[in-house]
């Protein structure tokens, strides 16, 4: 865990906890937070003025009924919910967005695969698999772009990633992700933009090439 | 507002709820809470009867996972602050947030109560310290932790340009950690 040198910022942080990031940066932060004490123990700063911030709300009544009909409510059964934990490589939060279920890999060329996890207007994040030696393909970023490492590393021009690193890419990063050798290279990656290469490709083909 | 044990009065509740399922500490809770977090969720964008609503929701949540509270982890308040962010937002989207896997224990650190003790002392030098801050940045502090605001958001609707509002509340948080310092 020691061996984590690039985090997520502090304001993304914030922002996590307060709940104002997509829902895919959402998946790539809480994944980092089950890898990164450094990032586990801000977000627990941030927690704390929230809830300072709680405590010092103005308060508004509740209505009549609220209490009696909530105390009346303790002992219905809770529905009960599916945990998804950790599965070997795979922190919680994307065992939740697998369902519990291993990863379901399609072939993007050059030993190259991925599985699409979400997608809304919002952006999307996607599991990337990549050989050993073998380049990142060219995801260019036409918003904001979380690769968080869960397997293996890559090099760029900008530095090493290894297991629970996040890189962070804009518009202004222009690089050149390879795995290195060893263990193939798995990563979370989300970005909050369509990828400009869907432009390019024919309508036709882009639900099998979605990158 | 009795409070025999060094601990706050929320952490005292919590406790009870969590080790005995106490109703009665959870009902005195209740009447504390409940109208502090239908104002909060008001100021997070709920119309007043979703607050309802949702603060019905999140108290039952804190009935159920009190199991989860742990005040060596976190302070009371900040605990219920993610409950409430988080059930909210999973309202509003019908679907669940992505939350971090839990950690165990830092290696080589026992669990005592003096944790517990350190960790309110410094939540009530963290209020200490927002409550002396400047309105203004008070306020963008506020909206970046209550609201489903995007830093362009808070752009929007205050008016200021983007590199303003993120220096400031960089410069509420540096305020608010030198704060924190020079009351260590």
């Amino acid at each position: 865990m020691s061996a984590i040198t690039h985090h997520i910022p502090d304001p993304m942080i914030a922002a996590y906890a307060a709940g104002s990031l997509p829902h895919a940066f959402s998946m790539v932060v809480a994944s980092h937070l089950s890898l990164c004490r450094d990032c586990r123990a801000a977000l627990g700063a941030h927690q704390a003025v929230g809830g300072a911030l709680l405590e010092e709300a103005t308060a508004v009544a509740m209505s009549q009924n609220a209490k009696s009909n909530l105390m009346a409510r303790l002992d219905e059964p809770a529905a009960p919910e599916p945990v998804y934990d950790a599965k070997g490589i795979f922190p919680g939060p994307v065992m939740q967005s697998l369902k519990g279920r291993p990863p379901r890999w399609k072939t993007l060329g050059m030993g190259v695969k991925q599985n699409i996890l979400f997608e809304d207007e919002m952006g999307s994040a996607r599991l990337l698999y990549i050989p050993a030696g073998q380049a990142v393909p060219d995801h260019s970023h036409s918003g904001l772009e979380l690769t968080l490492v869960l397997q293996g590393s890559f090099s760029d021009e900008t530095g090493r990633f290894g297991v629970g690193d996040v890189e962070i890419g804009d518009e202004t990063l222009e690089h050149t992700p390879v795995a290195d050798a060893g263990d193939p290279c798995i990563c979370l990656a989300a970005t909050d933009a369509p990828l400009r290469f869907k432009a390019f490709m024919p309508r036709l083909l882009q639900p099998f090439f979605r990158i | 507002m009795s409070n025999d044990k060094p601990y706050s009065q929320l952490t005292v509740w919590l406790l009870a709820v969590r080790d005995h399922r106490d109703r009665a500490a959870f009902g005195d809770m209740f009447d504390h809470l409940a109208p502090r977090l239908k104002g909060f969720v008001i100021r997070c964008g709920a119309r007043p009867a979703l607050a309802e609503e949702i603060v019905q929701d999140v108290m039952l949540t804190i009935w159920r996972k009190a199991a989860l509270f742990d005040p060596h982890k976190a302070q009371a308040s900040a605990w219920i602050y993610q409950i409430a962010r988080n059930r909210h937002i999973d309202i509003l989207r019908k679907e669940n947030r992505p939350v971090p896997d839990e950690l165990g224990e830092d290696p080589g650190t026992e669990p005592d109560a003096t944790q517990i003790l350190a960790l309110e002392q410094e939540t009530l030098h963290l209020k200490q310290a927002i409550a002396q801050l400047h309105p203004d940045q008070k306020e963008m502090i506020e909206k970046a932790y209550i609201g489903d605001l995007t830093h362009q958001e808070i752009s929007a609707q205050t008016g200021l340009p983007l590199g303003t509002v993120k220096s400031r509340i960089r410069l509420g948080l540096g305020r608010l950690r030198k704060e924190l310092k020079g009351l260590r």
